[in-house]
């Protein structure tokens, strides 16, 4: 009657009720929430009633074009230039607001390039979220890499055997559990333009010769900056996940690879980095998620600025769906995010699969 | 000759001198926090020029406490910090105990749909749901002494319930339980036992590792909530600790006393952290199994 033992619907389902009732509330129905609010123009408190939009939403935040500005030339086909030598050039505005293109019609500059005579121009529906769409990009490229070596590197620093290790093994893991609120209050202290630590530390360094930079108010040192003090408080959180990988290496490979006399590097390469495979996929996922998630470091320290130098996704989303009451834009952005994040995981598996 | 690389002294000491750096990196900015709590708002802001900032030297005095304190009220943010971090905790542990009870002991149709759903949810990070989330709270019912009532906005409940089940903690009471030897289950079925019975009797007095495990984690993310309570409770009596910081950057900004308020939320939780080291990196570590 082994049956009796163990199947048992009622029990079953009862204990496991509550958690998988919570879950799908909580998790699972305001995930398709968002994907179905996207689909509208919901706004939390509006007199109009709320209306089926379609891929609107996507439409507004997605659109983006390239337009040719060609040099101004007057009667003689001379291409115009003004008292600097410069080429002038039609304004963005003759095309964005002309009604010979109505699809261009409400996009704004993104930024150009010139090409030969020419200039391209990037125009975009929604600059500012394309602005956070590559930040939260160029950050999570920048940071998984960079914090996963550097964790990776202290690791193998901790993994040594030396009287005292655990010491700093518990000082490298201190910040994770400091709330990010608060590291990033500090950091606007290092980061400081006037008498921050950081200017301080370089100009004792450089014996005066460093000019102070203010980190967070040069748009093209805020998001850098932002990136810095990220790696530095989750640094730790990833050197005890590779710790856990090196620890389920079998000492016999290290004794055989010592046996076979060899050197520090060969012994990392073709012991110590294969059995770590699982780990630096687990690692690199997890970055990735944290690195999308991007938000309080940005709320505290930056609001998206300089000049929308860090803005990222989810501050979007926030300032959007909750700063301007505008549900379905938040959403919208909400399922943008989600989806790069699930193509993101999908992709890194794929890359570290097994062969 | 000045170096020898077979030098076992000299090469000991480069590799303590490396940690050490290293080790200064990490903690340079917890010991400016705390010198700096201590030091009236000028001379906070010249130090930091100088090493002094490092350094509890100069005019040193506890007034930015009782300023920070004075300023907003401390008392009522921690209050409510603790009470939403240990009710979500203690609930967390009982409900995805028992989940996961379910899903590794028993067998009942449905189990491994409902069990994948909830494993599907670790890919959902929480920031992509918070502005649905948002909505669908504002409109949830409440039953309570005042009878029924519409959204929960600006309660604790909005800061306790979401957070108590999520596919995390599931996961890992569940790795823990198969683990544990089947023979044991089975002998206290076999003896009459209930599954309730079996479950408080045999199964939790031996989770102790993974039950500090899930109550670590989860009290990482609930102290250090921001994002959530920061869109959900306008309201200054259920304000939590980090969203309570934003009082201190109203008007203008003692500086001292943002640093006293700092130190006094995050000294503790460092204190609990050394006494329960092992612990703490031991959760983080098992966190990685589920690679």
């Amino acid at each position: 009657m082994a049956s009796k033992l163990t199947l048992s619907n009622r029990t079953g389902w009862t204990f496991a009720l509550p958690g998988f009732a919570l879950i799908f509330t909580f998790i699972v129905l305001p995930f398709f929430f968002a994907i179905g609010l996207s689909l509208t123009n919901q706004r939390l408190l509006s007199p109009n009633p709320t209306q089926f939009v379609g891929l609107e939403n996507y439409r507004q935040l997605l659109g983006f074009a390239v337009v040719t500005l060609e040099p101004e030339r007057d009667e003689a086909g001379e291409v115009v230039r003004d008292e600097a030598g410069e080429i002038q050039y039609p304004r963005l505005r003759a095309i964005t607001r002309s009604d010979d293109y109505p699809q261009y019609r409400g996009m704004r500059e993104w930024f150009r390039w010139q090409s030969g005579e020419n200039v391209m121009v990037v125009i975009a529906r929604d600059v500012v979220f394309m602005k956070a769409l590559v930040n939260t990009f160029l950050f999570v490229l920048v940071v998984a890499p960079v914090q996963g070596g550097l964790a990776l590197m202290l690791a193998l620093l901790i993994n040594q055997k030396l009287r005292g290790i655990s010491i700093f093994r518990t000082i490298y893991f201190m910040p994770v559990v400091v709330s990010i609120v608060v590291v990033s209050l500090l950091w606007r202290f290092i980061y400081d333009g006037q008498n921050g630590l950081l200017n301080s530390i370089l100009q004792g360094l450089s014996f005066g010769l460093f000019q102070p930079v203010d980190w967070l108010g040069d748009p093209s040192t805020a998001l850098p900056a932002i990136m810095a003090m990220s790696i530095w408080q989750a640094v730790g959180f990833h050197m005890v996940i590779w710790l856990a990988g090196l620890q389920t290496i079998s000492p016999t490979l290290y004794e055989a690879a010592a046996i076979e006399g060899a050197s520090k590097w060969q012994t990392f390469r073709y012991v110590t980095w294969p059995g770590l495979r699982n780990t630096a996929v687990l690692v690199l996922v997890v970055i990735t998620m944290q690195g999308f998630a991007l938000f309080a470091q940005i709320d505290v320290m930056t609001n998206g600025g300089p000049r929308d130098s860090t803005q990222t996704l989810v501050f979007q989303a926030v300032e959007r769906g909750y700063g301007k009451q505008d549900i379905s834009g938040g959403s919208t952005i909400s399922v943008i995010l989600f989806a790069i994040v699930l193509a993101i995981s999908l992709i890194q598996r794929w890359l570290t699969r097994e062969r | 000759m000045a170096f020898d690389p077979d030098n076992y002294g000299l090469r000991l000491f480069v590799r303590y001198l490396v940690l050490c750096l290293i080790a200064l990196i990490f903690i340079f900015p917890l010991v400016f926090m705390i010198n700096s709590s201590f030091k009236p708002d000028n001379q906070l802001l010249a130090d930091t020029s100088s090493l002094r900032a490092f350094l509890p030297v100069g005019d040193i005095s506890l007034d930015n406490y009782f300023g920070a304190f004075r300023r907003a009220p401390v008392a009522l943010f921690v209050l409510n910090s603790v009470l939403v971090t240990g009710a979500t905790v203690l609930l967390s542990l009982l409900i995805c105990s028992l989940a996961a009870f379910s899903f590794a002991f028993l067998r009942w149709k449905g189990r491994d749909v409902v069990l994948s759903i909830v494993i599907a949810t670790l890919i959902i990070p929480f920031e992509t749901i918070a502005i649905p989330l948002l909505l669908l709270v504002s409109k949830l019912p409440w039953i309570g002494l005042e009878g029924l009532q519409w959204g929960w906005l600006n309660t604790y409940r909005v800061q306790i319930i979401p957070w108590i089940a999520d596919g995390l903690t599931i996961f890992l009471f569940v790795q823990y339980f198969k683990g544990l030897p089947g023979e044991l289950i089975e002998a206290g079925r076999v003896e009459g036992a209930s599954w309730w019975q079996v479950y408080y009797r045999i199964v939790m007095p031996l989770s102790g590792p993974v039950l500090a495990t899930a109550a670590i984690l989860k009290f990482l993310v609930m102290y250090n909530q921001y994002l959530w309570p920061l869109i959900v409770v306008q309201q200054e009596n259920y304000r939590p600790i980090m969203v309570g910081l934003g009082y201190f950057f109203q008007l203008n900004v003692a500086w001292g006393e943002v640093m006293a308020y700092l130190t006094l939320i995050t000294v503790p939780v460092l204190i609990f952290y050394l006494f329960l080291q092992r612990a703490f990196i031991a959760s983080i570590a098992s966190t990685g199994v589920k690679g």
